[in-house]
């Protein structure tokens, strides 16, 4: 066993008076050697992340603050050093990589300058020198003509090279430890692929202790070596990665793989023939607008969708497949209705709808329903459940009193206490409030239902419940399904048939199973190669 | 309920602020039981100083007393802030919700002439407006209503701006609303708080702008207010120094006071700002 880094003993976080729990982390145990990656996995408000900042000296104080236990790091308990031990440590001996490096990276700060104020602050070196030294680590995190980036600004690169930039920033000096809070979560799985290679390599090379902080079991299997995974607080299971994945013991654990959609597809579904929707070579484009009075430069026009056709049959469930930027939600939106498309049509059982204006639309609204993929964002805050979910049927002409005894049945059906009715949305949680998402667009009894990455931003337990959810509806009430995803796992799961879609084209359609067994075109090669934990077999695990 | 006074109480300012205005309103509705005569009738010696000749604030040069003044003109302050201030709300939700939720040239069109009233000090746009229409009250409330819209249209917009891509007005399309309901029902709603905050606000700068017009002779003559006062007792302020004074601190304290309201209001409507402290 190599050197012992770091070691965190029965280390208690306190949460503010008030909270629904006294604690965030409760009697936690860790230890980090040097080269080693350990991976600390959970839902959200399992205290995964505060683990972390604690470790950099970085609890939100003073709400959240530590109640009892020690971090050792070099023989100094980081809960009891001074502040200026902190600053010192920070950066230079422990450094940390957040969730989102737009935010994470100063907007008004070159990439260069923000390498050159760690060594500023850490090391005398002169300016040439220190510039010397950043051209070397960007080079070093494989980001493309570095003395071009050195210069740049943080949206001036793509979300994968501020990401490595951050990387090269943390790795700046030669840290014994690395954390990464959820490093690769805002990224698209074939950048996430190369984030991860990259941070195997670099550690391999500094001999870096890891401390990756994930919800994602399959990014634990690509990058683990040991891992423990924490409940509400607690640490319910550690292990080797082998053992916590192939062999959990805690049932929690258990639940948390068994939730994980495989990534072996469904069987197909004996197609219909009958075509409920159609889009016969829709496109649209963005941002070629005139300034007022024809003043000032016209802006740079955008493709996001390129003659895109598609076929929905009824029953079915098509996914459309991409990375962000593929132009898959604005395809949705064009289908559903929300933007105009410029040129194609799109035919709702026959009827072309694409030059239809709202008036028209109206009478079409209750055959083509969606689902929203923020259950945050997606319901009003300041109107009742019951009032969001009957307001649907009262526009298309519902009487008051059924809309309401539908509302109640609506709610039954997604797994709802019926006498929500009466509730506002903050009193619920996202997977609930994703129901109710869902029971809002039940409610005008569509043909077609438009789903809009309606779990990716649901833990992964509680996907599985609306993943189920949807199939259960989609069953029961002969719904066509149009489903947006960017994850290949939840395609696999539920869709019969898949369009794969890069730079706002579809590259690649046909079903699910055959498509996955044998891409043809190179970006599904390429995404399929990307998605985390892929040699990792589910199906052996008990 | 409860809930928003919990929060609100907790910026003890706030409490204080609260506490004035209500003394304030009670002195003001209570104006006739304590001094049922008529504010501009002459009920004494002139120029008696506070606590001379049964005045208790003193009296100006005409004889009228100075503490009937203060309490009639309460009525007149407070009414007018209150009524302009909803006013030019009205008018600023209107500008900026449509600026806000179609854009375009609808939206360059308003805010264009937005910018017109803003480019204009509001202070003397509002003497122009006045010395036009004849002062009275309705003239005083329809120029400052005119003078202080903008602020609000322009936040209304931004908050427009903001709600109205957000996925559960876009799923309101999806269910076929039309754009009325969807602005009144749905986006309204939820950019109340900040209109109520930079309300009460204007509540105060209405006071003053009322204040400064009856300064300059431009008030209601038949109503009392605080500025008027002041106006009358400007010339004799190093001899008779109580003329100018208690009206002035009044509408200090008031201003102030509806000021702490405002600020109260945000910490209490807006908690998540309050919490990085």
């Amino acid at each position: 066993m190599k050197n012992l880094l770091l070691s965190i003993n029965d280390l208690s976080i306190l949460l503010p008076e008030g909270s629904d729990r006294q604690y965030a982390v409760q009697n936690a145990d860790l230890k980090l050697h040097a080269g080693e990656t350990v991976c600390v996995v959970g839902e959200s408000g399992s205290g995964k992340s505060l683990t972390a900042r604690a470790v950099m000296g970085l609890l939100p104080a003073p709400h959240v603050r530590v109640g009892s236990g020690e971090i050792m790091f070099g023989g100094q308990d980081i809960t009891k050093v001074s502040n200026e031990r902190l600053r010192e440590m920070r950066g230079s001996e422990i450094s940390m990589i957040f969730q989102e490096p737009m935010t994470a990276l100063n907007p008004v700060m070159s990439i260069g300058d923000q390498i050159d104020e760690i060594f500023r602050y850490h090391v005398s070196m002169n300016k040439k020198e220190r510039v010397e030294k950043s051209i070397r680590l960007l080079e070093d995190v494989n980001l493309p003509d570095p003395s071009r980036i050195i210069n740049a600004y943080p949206h001036e690169l793509s979300g994968g090279q501020r990401q490595r930039s951050m990387i090269a920033m943390a790795l700046a000096l030669g840290p014994k430890i690395l954390i990464a809070d959820e490093p690769t979560t805002a990224l698209d799985v074939t950048t996430q692929a190369q984030i991860l290679e990259l941070i195997k390599n670099m550690q391999k090379r500094l001999d870096t202790g890891v401390l990756f902080i994930t919800h994602d079991f399959g990014v634990v299997a690509d990058i683990a070596d040991r891992v423990i995974v924490m409940q509400e607080g607690k640490i319910v299971e550690t292990g080797t990665a082998r053992q916590v994945l192939n062999k959990p013991k805690h049932a929690y654990t258990q639940s948390l793989i068994a939730a994980i959609p495989r990534l072996k597809p469904r069987q197909a579904r004996k197609r219909s023939e009958n075509i409920v929707l159609r889009t016969d070579d829709i496109s649209k484009s963005f941002g070629s607008g005139i300034s007022f009075f024809g003043l000032g430069k016209g802006g740079r026009e955008v493709k996001a969708v390129q003659k895109v056709n598609i076929e929905l049959r009824k029953g079915e469930t098509l996914g459309i497949v991409g990375e962000s930027g593929s132009g898959k939600s604005t395809l949705a939106r064009c289908i559903i209705k929300l933007m105009e498309s410029d040129d194609g049509r799109i035919e709702l059982e026959g009827v072309d709808i694409s030059k239809f204006d709202r008036k028209n639309m109206r009478s079409h609204r209750k055959r083509i329903q969606m689902v929203f993929q923020d259950p945050f964002a997606s319901l009003n805050p300041r109107s009742r459940i019951g009032d969001i979910i009957s307001q649907g049927p009262i526009l298309q002409g519902a009487s008051k009193e059924d809309a309401h005894e539908n509302t109640r049945e609506l709610l039954d059906i997604v797994g709802l206490d019926p006498r929500s009715f009466d509730r506002f949305p903050h009193e619920f949680s996202g997977g609930q409030r994703q129901r109710i998402g869902i029971a809002r667009a039940l409610a005008l009894k569509p043909d077609i239902l438009v789903a809009d990455e309606p779990v990716s931003a649901l833990d992964v337990s509680i996907q599985a419940q609306i993943l189920e959810l949807l199939d259960k509806i989609r069953k029961q009430m002969d719904l066509s399904m149009l489903f947006i995803t960017h994850d290949l796992r939840v395609a696999a799961q539920v869709c019969d048939n898949v369009a794969v879609m890069q730079y706002g084209q579809v590259v690649e359609t046909g079903p699910t199973a055959k498509l996955f067994a044998n891409p043809k075109h190179e970006y599904t090669k390429a995404l399929l190669a990307a998605v985390p934990g892929k040699d990792w077999h589910f199906s052996q695990v008990k | 309920m409860a809930d928003f006074w919990n929060r609100y109480k907790r910026n003890r300012m706030a409490v204080l602020g609260l506490f004035i205005i209500v003394l304030i309103l009670i002195m003001a509705s209570t104006a006739s039981l304590f001094y049922p005569d008529d504010p501009f009738r002459l009920v004494g010696k002139p120029l008696s100083g506070p606590l001379e000749n049964g005045f208790l604030l003193g009296s100006d040069s005409l004889g009228r007393d100075v503490a009937s003044g203060i309490v009639h003109g309460a009525k007149t302050s407070l009414l007018i802030g209150l009524i302009a201030t909803l006013v030019s709300i009205f008018i600023g939700i209107f500008f900026g919700a449509f600026a806000g939720y179609y854009g375009g040239r609808l939206d360059d069109f308003l805010m264009r002439v937005t910018e017109i009233f803003q480019t204009i000090p509001s202070f003397v746009f509002a003497i122009l407006l006045v010395a036009i229409m004849k002062p009275s009250i309705s003239s005083i409330v329809i120029a400052i209503a005119v003078v202080s819209w903008p602020g609000v249209a322009r936040l209304v917009r931004g908050e427009f701006l903001s709600l109205k891509n957000r996925e559960f007005v876009q799923a309101c399309h999806t269910l076929g609303m039309g754009d009325m309901s969807i602005m009144l029902r749905e986006i309204l709603p939820n950019c109340l708080s900040p209109i109520i905050v930079i309300g009460s606000l204007m509540v105060a700068t209405a006071i003053l702008i009322e204040s400064g017009l009856a300064f300059l002779g431009l008030g209601d003559p038949n109503i009392m207010s605080w500025g008027f006062q002041i106006g009358a007792g400007r010339t004799m302020l190093r001899s008779a120094w109580w003329v100018c004074t208690f009206p002035g601190i009044a509408i200090l304290v008031t201003v102030l006071a509806i000021n702490l309201i405002g600020e109260g209001l945000n910490d209490a409507l807006n908690p998540r700002l309050k919490e990085r402290q």
